[in-house]
C-alpha cells in the first residue's frame, strides 16, 4: 500500500519545488520477532558503502542541481553554549538566503533556501520570529540533547515547551542504554512518548549511532522508533565520537525501506554530523536515489544535520557557474 | 537541460571519462599494432580489427600471428630463459617496476580496457587495475623469496600462456607475474577481441627493463592459441577460458610433457540461508552476477535461497535490479556495460530464449539502442535438471531456485560438473564454517563474492580446471622439482615352466573395497622367478573391475572427513605390521625380480610408511595475509578418488610410496600394482586387512596397465590420475583424462628414485586441493 497524498503546495518562496506532503507514519504495535530477525552485515555494508561514490557520479549542471537539492535538504544548524539571539538571527539569514542572489539568478534557482533552522530550546523564539514568513520551519533538538539522561518528566516537559515556543520539529535524542541492554520495550515506549508530547510537530529520533556499538543496532533502534512513530530517524547529536558515516546510513535507510514496505509509510532520514565537503553530500544523495528512490530526496524525507557544509557547496557552485575555483571569503557567512 | 530541470528530476546525467589520451595512444602506433616478439614490435601484418562493443567503432588493427611468429616469439624466449632464472633478486626488481609502470599508467590502461572490453570503466579503473598492479607487488617478493624459500624448485622453462577476453590485463598479469617471478620466460597470446591492454603491457616492459625474449605477446585468434598449444619449445600451458577448449587443449598436449594449468568455466552457487542479511546478499548478487556483465568464469550464475525467504529475497532482488545503469562503459555512473562482442552477445540471447521454464524478470531500466547491451536478467523457479541451471551463460543473467535445509543446499550447490567458485550467505557462523568445506569448489566466499586477491589462490576443481593463480599455492604451477631425472627401462617379465615354489597353492585375487575379490573376466597370469619357478598367479583385471574399485572408493567417502590423526595411525599400523612380515616380503621380492634389494625395499617402505603418517597430521593450510578485515583460509583438502597406475620396478615400494601419501592426506586409492611383479601387492592385503584401514580407502588391482590406465583415465567419477609405470602411458592417460578434466600426473617416461624419496614435497601436491575460504569478518 502506498499512502502518498501528491499534492504540489508552494510553500514559502520556493515555488518550483513540490512539497509532497506524507501522511504521518502513526506507528505500529512493537514487533519484536521483527526486531529479533533484523541482520546487518558490516563487512558487506562497508562494501557496498565504499564502493557506492565509485559507482556514481554526476557532473556538470546534473552537480550543480544536486548541490542546490542538498542545500534545500540542510538542517542549518547551531549547537553550541555559546549561541546567543545574534548569533541565531545570523544564522536564520543564512538559511533564508544560503547562496547569494547573483549566483542563484544565474542558476535559475531564485527562492531557493534550506529546510529548517536547528537549534537549542532557547533560541527557538529567536528563530521562530526571524524566519516568520520564509516558510523555513524551527527544529529543537529536545530531551536533554545530547545525552538524554536528563530527568525523563522533564526530558517530556521540554517538548511541550519548544513546541509551545513554535518549533515544528523536534529532534529527541533516545536513551542509548535501553539499546545497550536490548530493553526494546523501554525504548518503544520512551519514544512513544515523546511523539505524543511533539502533537503536530514532527519527530526526529536521534539514535547517536556512533554510541549503539553495532550495526545490527543500529537497524533494531532504526525499527522500534519507526515502530513508536516516528517522523525521522536521525544518525547522531554531532558531540558523539563518530557521527554519520555512509555503512551506519545504509544500514539506517535499510530499515526505512523495510518499514515501507511493511507499513507504506515512508519516515524521513537525517544523516547528522560530520558531512562538511559538497562531494559527500553528493554520495548521499546518491545513496537515497538508489536506495530508497527519488521520492527520499525532497526535504520532506531527508534532511541533513550540517553546519558547514553550505559553505563548501558555494565554493562549488561558484566554480560551476564561473568556471574559476572559489575561495571561502568569497561567500556570505551564516 | 538547465540547472533547474535537473533539480526537478534529480536524475544522474552523463558522467563521460575521457577517451582522448587513450586515442592519442592508440595514434601514436598508426592504430596498427605487429607483436611483441624479442623485446621490439614486429610489423603488423595479417590485420583485423578490434572493435569497441559499445558502439562498434574500430579501434585499432593488430595482426593474426603466423607460425613463423610463434616460431620466432618462443625461440627468443627459450634464449632469454636461462639467464633470466638466474637471478631471482634482479628480477624482483623489475616485477616491482612493472608494478609501479602499471600504476604509472593506471587510467591509460583502465579506459583502452573499457573501450575495448566494454566494461564499465569503473570496474576497470576500480578493481582490473589495481588487482593486476598488486599481482606484480605480490610476485616481485615472491622473486625476491624463492631462493630462500623454495630451493628445491626451478622454472619449468617457456611458458605458452593463453587468455580470455573477460579480464585481458587481469588475466595477463595473472598468467605473466607469477612466471616471470619463477625465472619463466612467456609467449602470451590475448584474446582476439581484446588485444589492447597486452599490447600497451608490451610497451611497459621495455620501460621496466624486461629484458629482451622474457615476455613476447602474440595476436590473434584460436589457430594461433593451436599453434602455441602444439609448439615443441614450450614447457608449459596455461589457459583461462571455456571448457570445452580446455578440453581440447588438455588432448591436444597429451603426452607432450608439457606442464599444463586449466582455469575454466564454471556455475558457481550462491547460497542464502534464511538468517543471512537479506540487503547484503542481495547487494552481493550485483557483485556476483551483473559485475563485468556476468561475463566472469566465477559468477555467482546459481542462486540457492533457503525457501522461507526466497519471495522477500526475489522481490528485494527485482528492485535492486530495476535500479541498475546499464549503458555506455565508460560513463563514470555506469553498473553494467556492454556485452564484449555481437556474438556473446548472440550466445547469452539465444540461451536465454531457448528457456521454458521458470519465472523471468529483466531490469526495467532503459538499455542503449545501440552496441552490444544484454539487460541484468533474473530467472526464478528453475529446476536443477533445466538447461540454464546446469549450463554456464557467461553474461548478465541470473538463475534461481530454492532449497530447505543446509544439506540440501550443499547437494545443490554441488550438483553440476563445474567447481570453481561457490558464495555463502549467513549470519552463522557455525553454518559458514560447516558448509563452506563441504562445497566442491576451489573458491568459497562467506558473506561477499569476487573478491580477488594476489595472495590468495584460484583456481576450480573438476570441469572447472585445475592449478591456482596467486598465493603460495600459484607458484607449483611455474616451478619444478630440482631433481634430475633419468629414462625409465622396463623391468624384466620373467616367463617359465617350473613347479610352484610354494606346495601350497594361494589365490592372488583383487582387493576391492576391504576384500579379496575374484577378477570380473575370470582370468589369471603365471608369475614366474627369473629361473622359471612359478611364484603364483595373479588376477587379471579388467575394466569392470575398475568400475568395482571406483564404486568402493566412492563408497569409502567418510575417509576425506576423518582427522590426520586418525590416518596416521592406521598408517604407522600398517606400517608396524608389514614389519612383522618383512622376511617374508623380502623373500618375495627377491624372488620375482632376481635381486637382492628386497630388504632394503622392504625397510624402505616402513619407513615411507612412517614419513606418510608424520605428514598426515602436518600439512597445514593457510591463513593468507589479504588485503580486508578478514582472512583467506587456504584450507588443504583431499583430491577425492585417485588412480594410481604403480611403478613396476619397485613392486612393493612403489606401490606404498605413492599410495600412502594420497591416504595420508585422505584420498583413495585405485592401485594398479607393478604389471611384471605383482605378487608383493597381493600379499599386502592381508596386511591391510589387519590394519584397521577401512574397506575401499585402498583398492588394489593386478594386471595390464596399457589395458587398465584408459579405463581409469576416462573414469569420469575419478578425480586424478598418477602414473608411474614403465609402459608408454603418459599420452593416453592425459588424452583420456579429458573427459572430466580430471589431473593427472605423468611420468613421460622419466624414472623416479623411489629409494630415495626426497620429493615428498611433490607428492603433498598431487594429494591435495588448495580451497580459499574468504571470510570477510567485524559487527
Amino acid at each position: 500500500m502506498d499512502k502518498t497524498i501528491s499534492t504540489p503546495v508552494a510553500a514559502g518562496s520556493a515555488t518550483f519545488l513540490p512539497q509532497i506532503h506524507e501522511p504521518r507514519n502513526p506507528g505500529m504495535e512493537l514487533d519484536l520477532d521483527w526486531v529479533a530477525a533484523v541482520q546487518a552485515n558490516t563487512s558487506a555494508i562497508e562494501r557496498r558503502a565504499a564502493t557506492l561514490p565509485g559507482r556514481r557520479s554526476v557532473k556538470k549542471e546534473y552537480q550543480a542541481a544536486w548541490l542546490l537539492r542538498a542545500i534545500s535538504c540542510i538542517d542549518l544548524t547551531t549547537l553550541s553554549g555559546d549561541d546567543t539571539a545574534g548569533r541565531v538571527r545570523r544564522l536564520c539569514a543564512k538559511a533564508h538566503q544560503p547562496v547569494s542572489r547573483p549566483l542563484l539568478d544565474k542558476l535559475g534557482m531564485q527562492g531557493l533556501t534550506v529546510g529548517a533552522v536547528c537549534v537549542y530550546h532557547d533560541m527557538v523564539e529567536t528563530a521562530v520570529r526571524e524566519l516568520e514568513g520564509t516558510g523555513i520551519p524551527v527544529a529543537a533538538v529536545s530531551t536533554g540533547f545530547p545525552a538524554g539522561l536528563s530527568p525523563y518528566h522533564l526530558r517530556i516537559a521540554e517538548i511541550g515547551e519548544s513546541v509551545k515556543a513554535g518549533a515544528k520539529e523536534i529532534d529527541i535524542v533516545i536513551s542509548r542504554r535501553h539499546v545497550l541492554t536490548q530493553n526494546w520495550q523501554a525504548l518503544y515506549d520512551e519514544m512513544r512518548e515523546m511523539r505524543e508530547a511533539c502533537g503536530d510537530a514532527h519527530v526526529k529520533a536521534i539514535l547517536a549511532t556512533g554510541e549503539l556499538g553495532t550495526l545490527r543496532n543500529v537497524a533494531r533502534a532504526s525499527l522500534i522508533c519507526m515502530m513508536a512513530g516516528a517522523d525521522f530517524i536521525k544518525t547522531s547529536t554531532g558531540k558523539e565520537g563518530v557521527n554519520a558515516t555512509l555503512p551506519v546510513s545504509l544500514t539506517m535507510i535499510r530499515a526505512i525501506r523495510d518499514y515501507h514496505e511493511r507499513t507504506g509509510y515512508r519516515v524521513g532520514y537525517k544523516p547528522a554530523g560530520g558531512i562538511s565537503k559538497a562531494k559527500d553530500s553528493l554520495v548521499y544523495l546518491s545513496l537515497m536515489k538508489d536506495e530508497l528512490g527519488n521520492r527520499w530526496l525532497q526535504p520532506d524525507l531527508f534532511r541533513f544535520g550540517a553546519s558547514s557544509l553550505l559553505g563548501d557547496i558555494e565554493r562549488q557552485l561558484d566554480h560551476y557557474a564561473t568556471g574559476a575555483y572559489s575561495a571561502q571569503w568569497r561567500h556570505a557567512m551564516g | 537541460m538547465n540547472v533547474k530541470e535537473a533539480f526537478l528530476s534529480m536524475d544522474y546525467g552523463p558522467a563521460p571519462e575521457s577517451a582522448k589520451e587513450t586515442k592519442d595512444w592508440l595514434g601514436s602506433h598508426d592504430a596498427r599494432f605487429g607483436h611483441f616478439i624479442n623485446g621490439k614490435f614486429t610489423a603488423a601484418s595479417q590485420t583485423f580489427a578490434t572493435r569497441n562493443p559499445a558502439n562498434g567503432e574500430t579501434l585499432a588493427d593488430v595482426s593474426q600471428a603466423s607460425a613463423a611468429d610463434i616460431d620466432a616469439a618462443v625461440s627468443a624466449a627459450r634464449k632469454a630463459q636461462a639467464k633470466w632464472a638466474k637471478n631471482g633478486h634482479a628480477r624482483a626488481r623489475v616485477l616491482y617496476a612493472l608494478a609501479r609502470l602499471l600504476q604509472k599508467h593506471a587510467r591509460l590502461f583502465a579506459v583502452l580496457e573499457t573501450l575495448d572490453n566494454g566494461k564499465p570503466i569503473r570496474e576497470s579503473r576500480d578493481i582490473d587495475v589495481p588487482l593486476a598492479i598488486r599481482h606484480f607487488y605480490y610476485h616481485a617478493g615472491m622473486a625476491q623469496l624463492m631462493s630462500s624459500e623454495l630451493p628445491d624448485r626451478e622454472a619449468i622453462g617457456v611458458c605458452g600462456q593463453i587468455i580470455p577476453w573477460n579480464f585481458p590485463l587481469l588475466m595477463l598479469a595473472w598468467k605473466v607475474a607469477p612466471a616471470l617471478a619463477m625465472g619463466n620466460t612467456v609467449v602470451l597470446k590475448p584474446a582476439e577481441y581484446t588485444s589492447l591492454t597486452a599490447l600497451l603491457f608490451s610497451q611497459i616492459c621495455t620501460e621496466a627493463g624486461v629484458p629482451a625474449g622474457v615476455v613476447n605477446i602474440v595476436t590473434g585468434d584460436g589457430a594461433v592459441g593451436e599453434m602455441i598449444t602444439a609448439h615443441p619449445d614450450i614447457d608449459k600451458i596455461a589457459f583461462t577460458g571455456s571448457t570445452s577448449v580446455g578440453r581440447r587443449i588438455r588432448e591436444a598436449t597429451a603426452g607432450s610433457g608439457k606442464a599444463l594449468t586449466l582455469e575454466l568455466g564454471g556455475k558457481s552457487a550462491y547460497i542464502v540461508f534464511d538468517d543471512a542479511d537479506l540487503d547484503s546478499a542481495v547487494e552481493g548478487l550485483v557483485d556476483a552476477i551483473w559485475f563485468n556483465q556476468g561475463q566472469v568464469c566465477c559468477a555467482g550464475s546459481r542462486l540457492l535461497v533457503q525457501e522461507g525467504v526466497a519471495e522477500k529475497f526475489y522481490a528485494k532482488l527485482r528492485t535492486r535490479m530495476d535500479g541498475l545503469r546499464v549503458g555506455d562503459p565508460l560513463d563514470k555512473c555506469i553498473d553494467v556495460g556492454a556485452i564484449v562482442d555481437p556474438v556473446q552477445l548472440q550466445t547469452i540471447t539465444a540461451m536465454v530464449d531457448a528457456n521454458t521454464e521458470g519465472q523471468i524478470h529483466r531490469a526495467k531500466g532503459p538499455l542503449p539502442e545501440n552496441g552490444c547491451y544484454y539487460a541484468p536478467t533474473l530467472i526464478t523457479g528453475l529446476s536443477p535438471a533445466a538447461t540454464l541451471m546446469q549450463e554456464e551463460i557467461f553474461g548478465p543473467v541470473l538463475v534461481s531456485t530454492t532449497f530447505r535445509t543446509p544439506s540440501e543446499a550443499v547437494e545443490m550447490a554441488n550438483n553440476t560438473r563445474y567447481g570453481l567458485a561457490a558464495t555463502v550467505w549467513t549470519e552463522n557462523v557455525n553454518l559458514a564454517l560447516d558448509v563452506a568445506p563441504k562445497l566442491v569448489a576451489g573458491v568459497v566466499w562467506v558473506n561477499g563474492t569476487n573478491i580477488f586477491d594476489a595472495a590468495a589462490g584460484f583456481g576450480g576443481v573438476r570441469e572447472s580446471g585445475f592449478g591456482r593463480e596467486g598465493g603460495w599455492e600459484g607458484l607449483s604451477a611455474y616451478t619444478r622439482p630440482r631433481t634430475k631425472t633419468t629414462a625409465l627401462a622396463a623391468p624384466k617379465t620373467y616367463a617359465g615352466n617350473g613347479a610352484p615354489s610354494d606346495p601350497l597353492d594361494r589365490t592372488a585375487k583383487l582387493y576391492v573395497g576391504g576384500k579379496q575379490a575374484r577378477p570380473d573376466g575370470g582370468y589369471s597370469r603365471a608369475v614366474h622367478g627369473p629361473r622359471g619357478a612359478l611364484l603364483g598367479h595373479a588376477s587379471l583385471a579388467n575394466r569392470k573391475d575398475i568400475r568395482n574399485a571406483v564404486e568402493a572408493a566412492n563408497a569409502a567417502k567418510g575417509w576425506a572427513k576423518t582427522t590426520g590423526h586418525l590416518r596416521a595411525q592406521i598408517l604407522y599400523y600398517i606400517a608396524e605390521n608389514l614389519s612383522a612380515r618383512s622376511d617374508e616380503f623380502t623373500r618375495r621380492i627377491n624372488a620375482m625380480t632376481g635381486g637382492k634389494s628386497g630388504r632394503t625395499e622392504v625397510e624402505t617402505a616402513i619407513n615411507r610408511l612412517f614419513t606418510w603418517a608424520a605428514w598426515a597430521d602436518k600439512y597445514d593450510g593457510q591463513a593468507h595475509g589479504v588485503p580486508i578485515r578478514g582472512i583467506a583460509l587456504a584450507m588443504k583438502e583431499p583430491v577425492g578418488t585417485i588412480g594410481i597406475v604403480c611403478s613396476d620396478e619397485a613392486p612393493l615400494l612403489g606401490l606404498i610410496a605413492a599410495a600412502a601419501p594420497a591416504i595420508a592426506m585422505g584420498n583413495r586409492v585405485i592401485a594398479v600394482a607393478s604389471e611384471p611383479y605383482p605378487l608383493a601387492a597381493t600379499d599386502l592385503y592381508q596386511v591391510l586387512e589387519t590394519s584397521d584401514l577401512p574397506g575401499g580407502v585402498l583398492n588394489i588391482l593386478t594386471g595390464s596397465h596399457s589395458e587398465l590406465a584408459p579405463t581409469l583415465a576416462a573414469h569420469n567419477d575419478v578425480d586424478a590420475v598418477w602414473s608411474f609405470s614403465s609402459s608408454d602411458l603418459s599420452k593416453v592417460i592425459e588424452a583420456k583424462s579429458a573427459g572430466n578434466l580430471k589431473r593427472t600426473w605423468v611420468n613421460n617416461g622419466r624414472a623416479r628414485d623411489w629409494m630415495a624419496g626426497t620429493d615428498s614435497g611433490e607428492f603433498l601436491i598431487h594429494s591435495t586441493e588448495v580451497k580459499n575460504v574468504w571470510v570477510p569478518y567485524g559487527e
